[in-house]
C-alpha cells in the first residue's frame, strides 16, 4: 500500500555542536525543526539542557553562534528570547536559545556550542 | 592486609541521603547517578509529595516552568534511586541516622522561613509575607488556612524581587485566567471577590538596583486588564547611563524608562481600558504600619532614602527626614526567604540564614554536602539552583574517588526504614506520588484545571491508598 504520490522525505542537514570541555557532536538536523529539537533527536547529553522543553521559561537551550553565522540566522530574537537570554550564563552579543532557532537548508554544516553550563554560580571551586 | 583493605573499599556501593526534593535535591541526584554506575540515592522529603518549589513556589500560571518535573520524574524513576516523602529530617530521623546509614549526606532542603521588617504594626491582620501568601495560593499545607481579606481597594507589597511581582501578578490577573490554572480552590474562592484595584509595590532602592528579572516586569506590563504606572521622575534620568550598563541590567532598565517616558502605543491603548492598576516606587523604607481604631490597616508609614555610593548599580540606601504614607488595607512582605536549622547537629549560620559551606562541602563536617538555597541563600532561579546541585554532584564524585570521605560499606535505606516503621512514620515513595498525582489530575479534569492540589497531608496519604 503506498500513495500516489510519494512521501517526500524530510530534509536534514548536518550541525555539529561543541560542549565547553571541546567535546563534538554531529547532529542530523531536520529543516524546520528547532535546535533543542535536534539535541534531543540525535540523543546528544547534555546536563540539563532544554529544562522546560522549548516553551521559552529557562535559558538552559542556550547556544553561541559565530558571528557570520549569527548575523544569517532567518529570525531576529523576540524580546521574549532577549529577556530569557539575560538570565544565561556566559552570554555573548551572538547567543541563542536553541529552542527558538529553527533549522533551515542552509545550515548544513553550521558549527554551534555550548557554553559552560553554569559552572560559575558560586565562584571558582 | 593492605590488599585486602583496597579491595573492599573499591568494592562498596556508595549510598547517599539527599534530604529535600527540589530541584537542588533532583538535580543533585541526577548528577550522582549519572556519574557513578552503582551509586545508590535516596531522597527523603518531609511533604508526601515531591519538587519542593516548582510545586509550591512558582506561580500557577507560569505552568511552563514546571517541565521540569519531567527530568526530575526520571530521575526519580531509575532504579538506583528511591523518593521518600512524609519524612521530617531532624524530627523523624535526624542528620547524624542518616551519617551512620549514607556514604554521604546532602542538605538540599532549602529555605522556608521569611525574614521580617522589625516594625511597629507588622502583627496587624492582613499583614502577611508573600512566602505564606504564595504558600496559600499555591496548596501548601501549611498554608491552606491563611487569613486574607481582599476586601480593601489598595495593597502595598513591600520588595522589589521576583516574588514581589509574582504576588503581584496573582492580585491583578483577571479570574477568568486563574481559573484555568492550577491554583488552590480555596485561594480562587477569595480571589474572585477581591476588591483590589491598585497595588503598590514599593523598594528601598532605586530603579538601577531593582532585584526582579525582565521578564516577570514585561509580564506585569503586559497584564490584562491592568496600567503599569511608573513615574517619570523616577526614570527620567536614567536615560544617558543606558547604554553603559551591561547587558541584563541595560535592557531591564530600558524598559523601566520606555514604560515610564515613552510607553508605546500599544501600552497605551491597554492602559486606556484598564480595570486595575499597578504602580512601581523606589527609595522608600517602611517604619510603621500604621493601625485604624478597630486595629486594622490604615496605611504604611515610609521614609524617603536617596542613594549613596559610586558603584551605580550597587549603591546604598540612606534615610532622609522625609516621610510619606500610603493608604491600604493588604499589606506583603517580600523581603526574601531565609532557612533554619533542622538538626542542632549541623553547622549553622543564623545571620546569613544559611549553611556554611565551601562550595558545597559543609563546613567542618566530612561526609556532609549541601546544595540549592540552603547554601546558596535564597536567589536565583531553577538554572542557578540547577548548577549548584550539578556541582555539589560532581564533589560528592570526586571525594569519593579520592578517599576523601571514607568509602565503607553503608546500607542507606535499610538502616532508615525500620527505625521509621517502628516510629510509625508512613513513608511515601514515589508510585505513591503518582496515584496521589493522578487523583489531583483526575481531580482538575472535572473543573478545567490541568490539576487540583490536595492540600491536606491526610488527604494525600489517604489518596496513596485508591
Ligand atoms: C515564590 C517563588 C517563585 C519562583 N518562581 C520561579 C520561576 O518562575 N522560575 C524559576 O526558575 N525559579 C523560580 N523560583 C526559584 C526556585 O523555586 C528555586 O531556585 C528552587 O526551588 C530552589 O531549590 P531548592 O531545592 O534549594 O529548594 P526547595 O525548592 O525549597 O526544596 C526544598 C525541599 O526540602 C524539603 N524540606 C524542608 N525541610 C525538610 C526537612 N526537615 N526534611 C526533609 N525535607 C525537607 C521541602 O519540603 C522542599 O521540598 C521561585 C521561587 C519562589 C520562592
Ligand atoms: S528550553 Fe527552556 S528556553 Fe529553550
Amino acid at each position: 500500500f503506498s500513495s500516489s504520490i510519494p512521501k517526500q522525505k524530510k530534509e536534514t542537514v548536518s550541525v555539529h555542536f561543541t560542549d565547553s570541555e571541546g567535546n563534538q557532536y554531529s547532529a542530523n538536523a531536520k529543516v524546520g525543526d528547532n535546535l533543542l529539537d535536534v539535541i534531543i533527536e540525535n540523543d546528544i547529553e547534555i546536563d540539563g539542557f532544554g529544562a522546560c522543553e522549548g516553551t521559552l521559561a529557562c535559558s538552559t537551550c542556550h547556544l553561541i553562534f559565530k558571528q557570520a553565522d549569527y548575523d544569517k540566522l532567518p529570525e531576529t530574537p523576540t524580546d521574549e528570547e532577549l529577556d530569557m537570554l539575560d538570565l544565561a550564563y556566559g552570554l555573548t552579543d551572538t547567543s541563542r536559545l536553541g529552542c527558538q532557532v529553527i533549522v533551515t537548508k542552509d545550515m548544513e554544516g553550521l558549527q554551534v556550542s555550548v557554553p559552560a553550563g553554569v559552572s560559575d554560580a558560586r565562584g571558582p571551586s | 592486609k593492605c590488599q585486602r583493605r583496597l579491595y573492599t573499599n573499591n568494592n562498596a556501593v556508595p549510598h547517599v541521603a539527599i534530604i529535600g526534593s527540589g530541584p537542588a535535591g533532583f538535580y543533585t541526584a541526577q548528577q550522582l547517578l549519572k556519574g557513578h554506575s552503582s551509586i545508590k540515592v535516596d531522597i527523603y522529603e518531609k511533604l508526601p509529595v515531591p519538587f519542593g518549589l516548582v510545586r509550591f513556589g512558582v506561580a500557577p500560571d507560569h505552568p511552563e516552568v514546571k517541565n521540569v518535573i519531567n527530568t526530575f520524574t526520571q530521575t526519580a524513576e531509575n532504579e538506583r534511586c528511591s523518593f521518600m516523602g512524609n519524612i521530617t529530617i531532624g524530627k523523624d530521623i535526624t542528620v547524624a541516622d542518616l551519617q551512620k546509614a549514607y556514604t554521604a549526606v546532602v542538605l538540599s532542603y532549602g529555605a522556608d522561613a521569611d525574614r521580617t521588617l522589625g516594625i511597629p504594626g507588622e502583627d496587624l491582620p492582613n499583614v502577611i509575607s508573600a512566602r505564606a501568601l504564595v504558600g496559600w495560593y499555591n496548596g501548601l499545607p501549611h498554608d491552606k488556612n491563611l487569613n486574607v481579606d481582599l476586601s480593601c481597594k489598595t495593597a502595598v507589597i513591600l520588595g522589589h524581587g521576583n516574588v514581589a511581582l509574582d504576588v503581584a501578578r496573582i492580585l491583578l490577573t483577571p479570574i477568568s485566567i486563574l481559573a484555568k490554572t492550577d491554583i488552590s480552590q480555596h485561594s480562587l474562592d477569595v480571589l474572585s471577590k477581591s476588591n483590589i484595584k491598585k497595588v503598590y509595590v514599593v523598594g528601598r532602592r532605586g530603579p538601577l538596583q531593582v532585584a526582579f528579572t525582565i521578564k516577570e516586569l514585561r509580564e506585569m506590563i503586559h497584564l490584562p486588564e491592568c496600567k503599569t504606572i511608573i513615574h517619570k521622575d523616577d526614570v527620567a534620568h536614567l536615560q544617558p547611563l543606558i547604554e553603559k550598563l551591561p547587558r541584563p541590567r541595560r535592557r531591564l532598565t530600558d524598559l523601566l524608562y520606555k514604560t515610564g517616558c515613552t510607553p508605546s502605543e500599544k501600552d497605551l491603548k491597554l492602559w486606556a481600558s484598564a480595570k486595575r492598576q499597578w504602580e512601581l516606587q523606589f527609595l522608600k523604607s517602611p517604619t510603621k504600619i500604621v493601625p485604624t481604631d478597630d486595629k486594622k490597616i490604615k496605611s504604611v508609614s515610609f521614609t524617603k532614602n536617596t542613594l549613596q555610593g559610586d558603584d551605580i548599580v550597587n549603591q546604598k540606601a540612606i534615610s532622609t527626614e522625609h516621610t510619606e504614607e500610603i493608604e491600604c488595607g493588604l499589606v506583603l512582605r517580600s523581603i526574601g526567604y531565609k532557612s533554619v536549622p533542622i538538626d542542632n547537629t549541623i553547622p549553622f549560620d543564623a545571620k546569613r540564614g544559611i549553611i556554611p559551606n565551601e562550595n558545597g562541602r559543609v563546613t567542618g563536617v566530612s561526609g556532609l554536602y549541601c546544595s540549592g538555597w540552603v547554601g546558596l541563600g535564597p536567589v536565583g532561579v531553577i538554572l542557578s539552583t540547577m548548577t549548584d546541585g550539578f556541582n555539589t554532584g560532581k564533589l560528592i564524585l570526586k571525594d569519593i574517588e579520592s578517599g576523601l570521605i571514607r568509602h565503607v560499606p553503608k546500607s542507606g535505606k535499610e538502616k532508615i526504614l525500620p527505625v521509621l516503621n517502628e516510629k510509625g512514620v508512613k513513608v511515601v515513595n514515589f508510585m505513591d506520588w503518582k496515584q496521589i498525582d493522578k487523583t489531583e489530575t483526575q481531580k482538575g479534569e472535572t473543573v478545567g484545571k490541568p490539576r487540583e492540589k490536595i492540600t491536606s497531608i491526610e488527604e494525600m496519604i489517604h489518596a496513596t491508598k485508591t
